[in-house]
Formats: structure tokens, C-alpha cells, sequence
């Protein structure tokens, strides 16, 4: 049995599989599948200052290989997650991240500082929300907005900080080069990519936002990219994420560049993938004969 | 632990009417009994998404899945022969069914299926099923054997022409409470003339899922608890709620 094992940002864990926020809830639901020490770690759904609803339905329409959602940050606020959530998870013998979203930088210092608090392992700083109204990804399509609000955020933020990247942008190394220039610990890539689809036939289109975010096997491919170009960039660590499905996939992405690994909309096929990858990937080390995963990382040969 | 994958021998899958298929699946009830109303969300080879299909029928044997082919998806579901099917069920909250009072269930459409099982849990259940037109009917002489039946189609080439609620308040005073299934303007009817004749009224509702276990929050239904609004989600909270409860 190989060396699972990771560490990002001084946080270990178990091995590199991380549930990814929006698609695993707190994690009450998937731990009635399986023991939530097999994963890595989970980063819990977005939360935001106060209460938020969501957006009205319908919120997810599936595309070739991947899906569309648009849920808009529904979560019962940080103070609930704090009282009712965070104490079970912290149960659960994984590394638990928070993920937060804002309307103003001043949300995003508020949460910080309550989550500083508390026990929780991380924070993962969310400014790529596609579908929001307010704040989301608005502060995380440039690198002046991505600097200041991760600077501000830094310095009331006693946790590790992940600023996790949108993938609608530019040029997303200097982004990510900008997020480590201002304090960030690790960043964590890529949220969904913007996308819409339209129903032919009543001529609206399918999500009641209009566009949602892009995510599953379609976009790996350009995840894989992202996180090779910005490997070369940064020298903080890359939780690799986008369209992860298998242990291969794992394994690829890993090489590009990743330390460590979020897995979302694959677990809506098979809520076992993050066991099943993680076997694969301790399988693939083992007739490498390949000691640790951290092995893996950033050794693509490129041409 | 509450929820398992199985991979289920498909037995037969058949058309019964024009575009609507009846699956059948080797099943034994064991200590994740399915209860009536709730769903299965089945796996679709080559699809991210499973399909959630409420549950026909569980007895016998079998877990009875009918379906309409609406889509890609649907469609690979239908052309399914053979092998075995990755399921992901029970799921969901069910009809309440209480011993000694009398329901009325209705279905409309594809909202037909949940109501053979759900009539199996009831003593001398009124079943109104209501279809577009004959060729959509389905499931008549299954329910025929659980209780009284009343059709309707809107066209009037199958049972009576008219809707479901004109069937309903012409008995509403024979039964103790109503459940439905079937379009959103159908539930809708038939829960105002509930609440106009002081009937409870259970209704299973519809929307796009994605994980079918309440994590991902995207089959959002906007409920009434305590007089305050608050989303809650039709694979996790439902599909089946309270009609009283529900914000059309």
C-alpha cells in the first residue's frame, strides 16, 4: 500500500480525494453511503453571511458529458453551519474546509474571522461563483480584485486560505499569481465554466438563471491545462479539480501539477467514485512501484 | 448505512404505451424497504446524471419502474434489454398511508405510476387516473384490482372527457384524504378543491435532480413551514409533501 498521504498548507490529509463544494451538502447525506474518513477531506457547500435561498428551479440541466447548475449559493448562513453543521463534521475524521461566498469584501472578513474560531481545518475563499448576482465571481476575474480581497480576507483570517479560481478569465496564471502574491496559502481550480442551453421547443432556456456553471467530464480537459499553466506560475500548492471521474483522471491530474484533488460532479453518477478513484490511484502506485502520491505531482514531461 | 447502489436484473422492459415503458427488476424487499411514493434513480450508461423514475410497483418480486421516454436519457433507458440495472433506491418520502381511512388517489399522466403501489397500501382506495388521450393510458386493469377506478381523458377517447378534479369533487365526501401525482397545474387543481372541501391532501412533485440525496441542492420546491417560506428539495424533503405546505 502506497503513501496517500498529502499535505496543502500545513493541513494533512489522509489521501488526495476531496468532496468539492456544492456538490456534497455538509456531508450528512454522502455518509450515509459510506464512512466520511475515506475521503481526503470535504469542502462543504458555499456559505455566505446570512441565509440564502437560491435561485428558483429549475437549477441543473445536463450537457454532453458534464451538467449546468445554477443553485446560487442556497445555505442556511456561517452562523448555523458553526452551531449545527461544523461539530458533526468535525466528527467525521477528515479535513474539513469551509467555503465562503460574499456580496462584499466586508462578508468575506466577517466569515473569516467567525470561522477563525473555530475549529474548522480551512478556508476556501470562493470568488467564482458564476451564479450570483452580487460579488461570486466578480471578484475573481481580475488580478487587482483577486489581490485585494485576498489581502483583506488574509488578515483576518487565522486559517490556511485557499482561493479557489475561476476558469472564465484571461489569463488564469497571473490571477493565480496575484492570490499568492497577496497571502493565499493554495489555491484550488477551477470552478464551473460559464455555459447555457436552450430548450428548442419554448425557446427559453433551461435554467431559470439563464446560465449556470459547466461542470463534469466536458471540462476536464481544460482544467488539466489551467492547472499545468498555473504550476508553473506559483510555487503554493494547486488542489486540482474540474471533471475529475476516474482514478486516470486522477492520476493526470495530478501530474499537471495538483497536490491535492476535489471531486464534485461525478459523485451525481456514482456517489461511490471518491473510494473507487482512490483505490485506482493507490493500485497505480503500487505497481509503479511508486512510494507516496506526492510523487505524482507536476511530473508531466511536456514536449 | 441508508442508501446503497445495486445493480438489479432487468427482467423485461416494454412498451405499454405510445412512448411509455414498464420496467421490471429482480428484487427482494430486505432493510431498505420501498415504500410507496418514493423514487429509484437509475443509472444511464454514457449519461452524467441518473434518471429519478418513481416506483411503480415493489412487490412480488419485482421493483416495477414506468417511465416516459422524454429524452436522450429516457431513451437509453429504453432500449435497455438484458444484464443488470445500477440502482440507486429507495429514495425519497413517500405517501403517509394510514389503516382505516378511506383515500382518494389521483394520477395524471406519467404521475399514474406512483399510485399501483401506493394503492396496495390502502383499503378500498377511489383511484381517478386522467391522461391526455387514449393512447396514453396505462395501468387500468393493475389499478382495477386495488379499488374503484375513474377515467378521464382530456379529449374524451378514453373514459369520460374532462379533468381529474371533476371526477374528484363529484366523490371528495366519500374519502378521508387525497394523494396525487401528475403535472404541477394538476396538483395545483387538485389541491384547491382540498382545501374547498376540507380534505388533507398529499401531493408528489417534480423537478430536475441532480444527486437524488439532498446534497447538491438543485430540485428546489419553495414550502410553508411555520408561516415562513424556505426552500426544500423534492429527492430529500419529498418528492412527496403536504399540499397545504407547498407554494404553487
Amino acid at each position: 500500500m502506497a503513501d496517500l498521504s498529502v499535505k496543502v498548507a500545513g493541513v494533512s490529509f489522509d489521501n488526495p480525494l476531496i468532496a468539492a463544494s456544492g456538490t456534497f451538502g455538509f456531508g450528512r447525506e454522502y455518509g450515509e453511503f459510506y464512512p466520511l474518513s475515506a475521503l481526503g477531506g470535504i469542502s462543504c457547500k458555499g456559505i455566505t453571511l446570512t441565509r440564502r435561498d437560491g435561485n428558483p428551479p429549475p437549477r441543473i440541466a445536463e450537457t454532453p458529458s458534464g451538467i449546468l447548475n445554477a443553485v446560487g449559493l442556497q445555505n442556511p448562513g456561517v452562523d448555523v453551519f458553526i452551531r449545527e453543521d461544523l461539530p458533526w463534521l468535525k466528527q467525521q475524521n477528515t479535513v474539513v474546509i469551509a467555503n465562503i461566498a460574499g456580496n462584499t469584501i466586508d462578508d468575506y472578513c466577517q466569515m473569516a474571522e467567525k470561522l477563525s474560531e473555530t475549529d474548522v481545518d480551512m478556508i476556501e475563499l470562493n470568488i467564482s461563483c458564476p451564479n450570483v448576482k452580487c460579488g461570486g465571481v466578480q471578484f475573481g476575474t481580475s488580478c487587482e480584485s483577486v489581490s485585494s480581497i485576498t489581502s483583506e480576507v488574509r488578515r483576518h483570517c487565522k486559517k490556511p486560505l485557499v482561493v479557489k479560481l475561476s476558469p472564465n478569465v484571461t489569463d488564469i496564471a497571473s490571477i493565480a499569481q496575484a492570490a499568492e502574491a497577496a497571502g493565499a496559502d493554495a489555491v484550488s481550480m477551477i470552478n464551473t465554466l460559464t455555459g447555457m442551453r436552450i430548450d428548442i421547443r419554448t425557446r427559453r432556456p433551461i435554467i431559470r438563471n439563464n446560465t449556470g456553471g459547466l461542470s463534469g467530464a466536458a471540462v476536464f480537459p481544460v482544467a488539466v491545462r489551467m492547472v499545468w499553466q498555473v504550476a508553473k506560475a506559483i510555487k503554493i500548492p494547486i488542489i486540482g479539480m474540474g471533471g475529475i471521474t476516474t482514478w486516470e483522471d486522477a492520476v493526470e491530474m495530478l501530474m499537471a501539477g495538483a497536490t491535492a484533488l476535489q471531486i464534485g460532479t461525478v459523485l451525481f453518477t456514482d456517489p461511490y467514485a471518491p473510494v473507487k478513484i482512490t483505490e485506482g490511484l493507490n493500485r497505480f502506485l503500487d505497481e509503479n512501484n511508486i512510494q507516496s502520491v506526492t510523487e505524482l505531482t507536476g511530473t508531466v514531461q511536456p514536449w | 448505512m441508508k442508501y446503497d447502489v445495486r445493480q438489479l436484473p432487468l427482467l423485461s422492459n416494454k412498451e405499454i404505451a405510445q412512448g411509455i415503458f414498464d420496467m421490471r427488476l429482480a428484487y427482494e424487499q430486505d432493510d431498505l424497504p420501498v415504500a410507496c411514493g418514493q423514487f429509484a434513480h437509475v443509472y444511464v450508461p454514457g449519461k452524467t446524471l441518473r434518471r429519478p423514475i418513481s416506483v411503480c410497483d415493489a412487490s412480488g418480486g419485482e421493483l416495477r419502474l414506468v417511465y416516459q421516454v422524454k429524452g436522450e436519457g429516457t431513451k437509453i433507458m429504453s432500449q435497455m434489454q438484458g444484464g443488470t440495472v445500477d440502482v440507486l433506491a429507495p429514495l425519497g418520502n413517500g405517501f403517509h398511508i394510514e389503516p382505516g381511512r378511506r383515500y382518494a388517489l389521483i394520477g395524471g399522466g406519467i404521475g399514474v405510476p406512483p399510485m399501483l403501489y401506493t394503492a396496495k397500501q390502502c383499503d378500498n382506495p377511489l383511484i381517478i387516473t386522467g391522461f391526455r388521450s387514449a393512447s396514453l393510458v396505462i395501468l387500468q386493469e393493475d389499478l382495477a384490482a386495488q379499488g374503484e377506478t375513474l377515467l378521464c381523458t382530456d379529449d374524451g377517447t378514453a373514459g369520460v372527457r374532462g379533468f381529474v378534479t371533476d371526477l374528484l369533487r363529484a366523490r371528495i365526501a366519500e374519502v378521508d384524504e387525497v394523494c396525487a401525482c401528475g403535472p404541477t397545474p394538476m396538483l395545483k387543481a387538485v389541491a384547491a378543491v382540498c382545501k374547498e372541501h376540507g380534505k388533507p391532501c398529499q401531493v408528489s412533485l417534480e423537478e430536475r435532480m441532480g444527486c437524488g440525496v439532498g446534497a447538491c441542492l438543485v430540485c428546489a420546491v419553495k414550502v410553508r413551514k411555520n408561516g415562513e417560506e424556505v426552500m426544500q428539495h423534492v429527492c430529500k424533503n419529498g418528492p412527496v409533501f403536504n399540499a397545504e405546505e407547498v407554494v404553487f
